[in-house]
């Protein structure tokens, strides 16, 4: 594993980069949509590196953290002030998203109510097992990488009947908002980097409209710095030789049918819907609800959480360009002044894989330069 | 009306503010306004004080206990001073085991006699069941000053020495909580700084012990009281492999996980080399290194560089909010 | 949230779950979006799940790949 990050072997791919760009017209602009692949590229200096090759990294909505508009956040925070007896269970970065009703972090829980953070679905199980006399609502968000898992959980609180459990969904679909974002034309991409985890859930298939309909090459690719540059130079292939496709670097852990077991457990618990999206607004069919059989399981009509959507980013945040790649993070006038990591004004600054916050930690150096 | 939030124990911002605009002003004085580790009184006394909610108050290689004896001594030793004496209180609940209580007590002795110091004063309150979580202590440490940081005399080529592996005492208390059914060979890290107080003697410039916020965030801050940059080089920092790999499995970046019994210092160039000699004598400082030093050529004055394995620059910046609650 | 980990399957019982080693360090996992995983395997582990399992021979052609690369590149200085 130690190769993928190895100086030698990236040097070398640097070079088969900077050589097939020169016959290209440039600027080339690859948009990646995984927070994962914005922090390898930052943290191994790779955007630097690439730049300097000739080709530009465009950030785009892959965090799902940032792109769950502010009136989800509002409901959560709604239910664990004002309900008793409430555990909310999140994931770490969601707890710090500033809204106007404050963030999770900062509110005060009603009596009796707290939130505790978790790293896995299963331990928002475990929780109302052990707390039997209060409500656990498992915040959960997520792409498809994290949604079978939520899918399983959920389906496991059925089998066992669990009354005080439900989910709060906030759940995407990767393929739905890369097309909102080629339609809009706001930015001429060269070449799209599919998200390497996402991937080895929905295989191939679902993006193979961006190469057939819109000619616009992609490489699935792995989170090491050499898979990522493997995926790169993949695109640059497509683009020269005129054949925009559907390229699977990362095949050590991607098939091209991807995991239809993992799929055929969101289909079971879930079903499509429409859903607005930080930035991009509403797409179709784009987000995930329970199906029916599963909705004694949804937080929002157990309690009766108002979600009235467009309500929107705190004034002057630019969080919803950013996701579209309209603006990179030292671009917002806010970034590094008003917003920070200590005290952040929007998502993209908070999640750990947030455009912003990566670019204040790993490139910022760079950026003063 | 404004409430206290647990944000503000969580040593980020707000705290910072929360020190900075009631505490430093209100209690004007110029002993307070440095805000170091311990205090520095007149008579060649240092003064310190601590308080210990960890959860669980038992973890690998150490509890609450040997936590308030350690803390407060190292606060001590890396401010200047020779830790001598101990003030020990206690706020217990109601129901807590007697048993559990005696294991505290015992560990306390244990510790005490490690880091050299006498338990001369105390206090032992209880209150209801519900109204305090099993055992807090607050311990307040007094020591004799044998040296003071020197900030003023780092000058670029100094370098860094840190005298461990990181992140120890921060997984074990992971491992206690039974988070995410975690397994792993590893023990907290807790322990005396003591070998290293002979080194203000010997040139040393500046120490500090590696708590909340992890290295980066202790070194961060120093960077921004010098007119230099810090560099350090993420090939010679010493991982154990049980910390590389829960910290790859769960996410989280090692240079910001508290430790409690490691310290970094900045030492002269030309002493460098003996001191490291000197701390590798001590038996939990066996993997101690020089990680880097203090720079005027790469990165603007008062920044934290880390040279990355791929060869690229990072800049560190403090930790802005806990990582894990209740560590120490 | 792509953080995904690879890692060698340590323990699994009849109802898919088990423990994964990265590293010395264990770690609960579910096994329920898989099928035919045994003790000894690599996966990707994300979220306490197993998502994928790693194919060995993918892996073991890509490594090999980048060696051929690092020797070109020792060369070239």
């Amino acid at each position: 594993m130690k190769e993928f990050r190895d100086k030698q072997i990236i040097k070398a791919l640097l070079r088969d980069i900077e050589e097939k760009i020169s016959f290209l017209p440039q600027p080339v602009r690859v948009m990646e949509v995984c927070g994962t692949h914005t922090m390898t590229v930052h943290k191994y200096g790779l955007k630097t590196m690439l730049e300097n090759a000739g080709l530009e990294m465009i950030s785009g909505p892959g965090c799902p953290v940032c792109i769950t508009p502010n009136e989800i956040h509002e409901a959560a925070i709604s239910l664990v002030s004002k309900k008793r007896n409430v555990i909310l269970a999140t994931f770490g970065d969601m707890t710090r998203v500033p809204t106007r009703k404050g963030s999770l972090q900062t509110v005060i829980p009603a009596p009796g109510s707290k939130l505790k953070i978790i790293y896995s679905p299963q331990e928002s199980l475990e929780l109302a097992g052990l707390e039997p006399e209060k409500e656990t609502v498992f915040f959960a968000v997520g792409f498809e990488t994290t949604i079978p898992s939520i899918a399983l959980t959920v389906k496991k609180a059925f089998e066992q009947n669990l009354a005080n459990y439900s989910i709060l969904p906030a759940l995407w679909l990767i393929p739905a908002p890369l097309k909102s974002i080629v339609e809009a034309g706001e930015i001429k991409i060269s070449g799209f980097l599919y998200p390497g985890h996402v991937s080895s859930i929905i295989g191939q298939k679902p993006y193979q409209f961006i190469a057939e309909e819109y000619g616009i090459p992609g490489a699935i690719a792995g989170f090491e710095p050499a898979d990522i540059l493997l995926g790169i130079s993949s695109i640059l292939d497509q683009i020269k030789e005129e054949k925009p496709r559907v390229h699977i670097e990362y095949r050590r852990a991607v098939r091209p049918s991807g995991n239809p077991i993992a799929v055929a457990q969101m289909d079971e618990v879930l079903e499509r819907k429409d859903a607005c999206w930080r930035g991009l607004g509403r797409i179709p069919k784009s987000g995930l609800k329970l199906r029916k059989k599963f909705s004694a399981f949804d937080a929002e009509t157990k309690y009766q959480l108002k979600i009235e959507e467009g309500s929107g980013d705190l004034p002057g945040c630019r969080c919803g360009q950013v996701l579209r790649g309209l603006v990179s993070p030292p671009q917002c006038p806010l970034f590094s002044r008003k917003c920070n990591p200590d005290s952040p004004y929007g998502p993209c600054m908070v999640s750990f894989e947030g455009a912003c916050l990566v670019y204040y930690k790993y490139s910022r150096q760079e950026h003063k330069r | 009306m404004k409430k206290i939030s647990l944000e503000l124990g969580s040593g980020g911002k707000l705290m910072r503010d929360f020190i900075s605009q009631e505490i430093v002003p209100r209690f004007k004085n110029p002993i307070l306004a440095e805000l170091s580790d311990a205090s520095h009184l007149p008579q060649g006394i240092a003064f310190t004080t601590d308080s210990y909610v960890v959860d669980p108050i038992f973890f690998p290689g150490g509890d609450i206990g040997s936590l308030s004896i350690n803390g407060t001594v190292n606060d001590l030793i890396v401010s200047g001073a020779e830790p001598k004496f101990i003030s020990l209180s206690f706020i217990l609940e109601e129901g807590l085991s007697f048993e559990d209580l005696e294991k505290i007590l015992n560990s306390i002795k244990e510790a005490a006699k490690n880091a050299r110091v006498k338990i001369t004063t105390g206090d032992t309150k209880v209150v209801r069941r519900g109204q305090g979580d099993k055992i807090y202590i607050t311990t307040s440490g007094v020591g004799r000053i044998v040296g003071r940081p020197n900030i003023q005399n780092i000058q670029p080529g100094d370098k860094i020495i840190l005298t461990g592996t990181l992140g120890e005492h921060s997984l074990a208390i992971m491992l206690a909580r039974g988070d995410f059914g975690l397994e792993a060979k590893v023990k907290s890290d807790c322990s005396p700084l003591n070998f290293l107080i002979p080194l203000w003697k010997k040139g040393v410039l500046w120490m500090r012990d590696i708590t909340r916020g992890g290295l980066a965030t202790i070194l961060s801050e120093l960077a921004e009281r010098i007119p230099h940059s810090l560099l350090i080089e993420e090939e010679k920092i010493p991982f154990s492999q049980a910390v590389r790999g829960a910290t790859e499995l769960l996410g989280i970046d090692p240079l910001y996980l508290a430790c409690e019994g490691r310290a970094v210092l900045v030492v002269p160039e030309k002493k460098a080399n003996p001191i490291l000699k000197e701390i590798r004598k001590e038996r939990q400082a066996k993997k101690a290194k020089i990680i880097g030093q203090v720079e005027n050529k790469i990165g603007k004055p008062g920044e934290l560089l880390l040279l990355t394995l791929t060869g690229g620059l990072r800049l560190l910046e403090p930790l802005t909010s806990e990582l894990l609650p209740r560590i120490c | 949230m792509c953080l995904g980990i690879p890692a060698k399957v340590i323990q699994i019982n009849d109802s898919k779950e088990g423990k994964v080693d990265y590293l010395g360090t264990r770690v609960k996992t579910n096994f329920s979006l898989l099928e035919n995983i045994k003790p000894g395997d690599w996966v990707i582990v994300h979220a306490g799940f197993a998502i994928t399992k790693l194919d060995e021979e993918e892996a073991r052609e890509t490594l090999s790949m980048f060696r051929e690369m690092a020797k070109l590149e020792q060369r070239q200085r």
